[in-house]
């Protein structure tokens, strides 16, 4: 494995940010005198920080890793990951669901919950929201620390202990206010620290026209790299819409223009950016009710054009290896030592006995457990007698065909960024992983201490308890984080199954809040069971599907397959739509049925036709929301015209 | 009041921008280092960028302080 050398110059960028992150925690910490400081940072914050924060919270190193690897594995179309995917959903925060989050002065999601329906509903949110952030959290140090592992030679459990470590200290001194600081600060890093890579990548590529000339050619011989064996038009990595014109299968995505608008576009992207308390925490610790509206707001001009940041390099990378530049191919999945006491031999074997060709390949190829480039193998087979067991290792590394996307961005760095700039760039790729762990304790410990402890266990004690409580979360909510990062290491299905129950519980969420929000006859029964059964039906669906090329088992169908998808991310497309949709049905259902205990009046302020609208004539035309809402959009709009 | 967040990132960023720059100024002879860049002294450049981004940053700190004053 190609390790990348830092030189003193590279360390002493990244000192220099742990230095300023704790030093921020530090100056923060005369500021945290209450609870309500400590977990809404006393709401004082200016919009334009917290509109950083809420797409920063979102924007992890697993986000930056997974879009480049899609931007290479699918092209432009993940870009709507972004647009339709995120857009729409936050202007609707804003404009229409903002008011009720903050007007209603809820200090969390699920505290809203329980305003508007009952202890039922708020109990089953913020438990399931719970469990998934730590998940969260661990997932993304596991990723952290083994790719320090690998790219850099540190140890993984120093890299994991020492990055939680730093995140422990800054939140409890500084609270939701670090975390949010550290946000703003990680969302700066990774524009100045990415943007110069992608600036020499397109340059080197030969620039736009060029990029989407061998674009076309990769869309047309996808095999040519590897990422896959059927064929398509050449516009398929370089429009967003085009390609899915003629269906599903006509996209390396696999999927087709209702997938996307219903199932990413509304259901997915609205349950993700309107519910999650992680993104809305940030909206509700912003100063004023204007404010918390422009949150989203401002968030959204960045998110627009942030995939050229992530997703570009991804389709630089694509064309890179079109042409073999330089030798540049998209990096090979890495052998794990231990198979080379079986790929070695075979090798040598195979050179013993003067096997050759497809059955030599085959043999090394199971003994690698990894498709190989037959020329490739063919070449070691007949030099293997002068080589040694170190060169054996590392060429037939090299002649893994399949490929680690993951290792996409990181690929392009180690390739463009002297020593300085790779400073600089691996800096940004450690802040958005400590920043992620952050963003998810302090959502952690706010749901643990208001939602559970206070609701459940320690009722009417004193704000200092809660304080206390608070901090104590902390150190648990890492610990925890740190058990689950060991866990996904220990099991490679760990990661699959947490996020397939990610999108369980994500899924029909957004239907109880739409229904709550702007119907009053809604009533808590009906939330509580329509949820509940909603995300047992997503688990139904999910055991009932499967994707063409998957094996029954985690990848869904166990029970049995009565529909197939084209791609996962269809599936999970349509899974999110059916799992609304039933959620939708069930709740308004069962809520005609029974009877509405709560009154108007204690509805008012949580419920649309119960609450007078906010007045905003006293704002400049340009700064009312509404109309901010829809110049965002247009800009979008224009956007998608552009790359069609 | 609680701390201006230009304060720290403006900081940050200076110095970290008069690193690099300084850094390509000296190392603004090694061909074979710039050769990754695209024969671009990028550490130089990029240096210069983040340090204006710096005192963006650091002037309006000061300029919300006083305002505030």
């Amino acid at each position: 494995m190609p390790n990348i050398t830092l030189g003193w110059m590279d360390y002493s960028i990244m000192l220099i940010y742990v230095g300023f992150v704790l030093g921020i925690g530090q100056a923060l910490r005369k500021y945290m005198k209450s609870s309500n400081d400590f977990f809404m940072s006393g709401r004082s914050i200016p919009a334009w920080v917290t509109g950083l924060a809420f797409i920063s919270a979102n924007l992890g190193a697993l986000e930056l890793v997974g879009m480049a690897a899609s931007g290479a594995k699918y092209g432009m179309m993940t870009c709507h990951f972004y647009w339709i995917g995120a857009i729409l959903a936050m202007t609707f925060l804003a404009v229409f669901m903002m008011p009720f989050y903050y007007g209603s002065k809820a200090r969390s999601v699920p505290e809203y919950l329980n305003m508007r329906f009952d202890g039922r509903v708020r109990c089953l949110n913020s438990i399931s929201f719970a469990i998934m952030t730590v998940f969260a959290s661990g997932i993304s140090m596991n990723a952290l620390a083994k790719l320090l592992n690998s790219l850099l030679g540190w140890n993984y459990h120093l890299s994991l202990w020492i990055c939680s470590g730093v995140v422990l200290l800054y939140v409890l001194k500084g609270g939701l206010t670090s975390a949010i600081y550290t946000e703003v600060l990680q969302f700066f890093m990774i524009v100045l620290g990415f943007s110069p890579v992608v600036y020499l990548g397109l340059k080197d590529v030969g620039g736009w026209s060029v990029l989407k000339e061998k674009l076309a050619g990769v869309a047309q011989n996808p095999a040519s790299i590897g990422v896959g064996e059927k064929s398509f038009q050449p516009d398929a990595w370089t429009g967003a819409w085009s390609p899915m014109i003629q269906g599903a299968s006509s996209n390396p995505m696999g999927v087709d223009i209702f997938a996307m608008v219903f199932g990413l576009g509304f259901v997915l992207a609205f349950g993700y950016w309107c519910t999650n308390f992680l993104v809305v925490q940030r909206a509700m610790a912003a100063k004023d009710m204007s404010a918390a509206r422009r949150t989203p707001l401002i968030g959204a001009i960045p998110k627009m054009f942030i995939p050229a940041l992530v997703i570009l390099p991804g389709m630089i990378a694509a064309g890179l290896a079109f042409t073999g530049k330089d030798g540049y191919r998209l990096p090979p999945k890495v052998i794990a030592e231990s198979a080379y006491e079986k790929i070695i031999p075979a090798v040598k074997n195979a050179a013993a006995t003067g096997l050759t060709g497809e059955a030599a390949v085959q043999e090394v190829a199971k003994a690698a457990g990894m498709k190989m480039i037959p020329a490739k193998v063919d070449e070691i087979i007949k030099a293997a007698p002068t080589l040694s067991d170190a060169d054996i290792k590392g060429r037939v590394q090299n002649a893994v065909a399949e490929n680690d996307y993951d290792g996409v961005i990181l690929s392009l760095v180690k390739r463009y960024c002297p020593p300085g700039l790779l400073g600089l760039a691996l800096t940004a790729l450690l802040a958005s992983f400590m920043s992620g762990m952050a963003g998810n304790v302090t959502a952690f410990n706010t749901i643990w201490t208001y939602d559970l402890y206070q609701a459940y266990i320690g009722r009417s004690k004193s704000d200092a308890h809660y304080m206390w409580m608070g901090r104590a979360a902390t150190v648990i909510g890492i610990l925890i984080s740190i058990a689950c990062a060991y866990f996904a290491a220990m099991y490679n299905n760990a990661m699959d199954v947490i996020q397939l129950v990610f999108g369980f519980v994500n899924a029909p969420l957004f239907a109880t809040f739409l229904l709550g929000m702007f119907w009053k006859r809604i009533t808590a029964t009906g939330a509580f069971l329509g949820l509940l059964l909603g995300t047992i039906t997503s688990a139904a669906f999910h055991a009932l599907t499967l994707a063409t090329g998957n094996a029954p088992g985690v990848k869904g169908g166990y029970v049995t397959v009565i529909q197939s998808f084209p791609s996962e991310m269809a599936q999970n497309f349509w899974l999110a739509s059916f799992a609304f949709l039933t959620c939708l049905f069930l709740t308004t259902a069962i809520s005609l049925v029974t009877k509405q205990t709560k009154t108007d009046s204690e509805l008012t302020g949580l419920v649309y036709s119960l609450t007078p609208r906010i007045k905003s004539a006293d704002e400049v035309w340009y700064m009312r929301p509404g109309i901010q809402a829809v110049a965002l959009l247009a800009v979008c709009l224009v956007l998608n015209i552009i790359f069609f | 009041m609680t701390l201006d967040i230009c304060w720290p990132i403006g900081l940050m960023f200076s110095l970290v921008g008069a690193m690099l720059t300084v850094f390509g100024l000296v190392t603004r002879a090694s061909e074979e280092m710039y050769k990754r860049s695209l024969d671009i002294n990028i550490n130089l450049w990029w240096g210069l960028i983040l340090l204006a981004f710096g005192g963006l940053m650091l002037f309006n700190a000061w300029k919300n302080s006083k305002k505030v004053k």
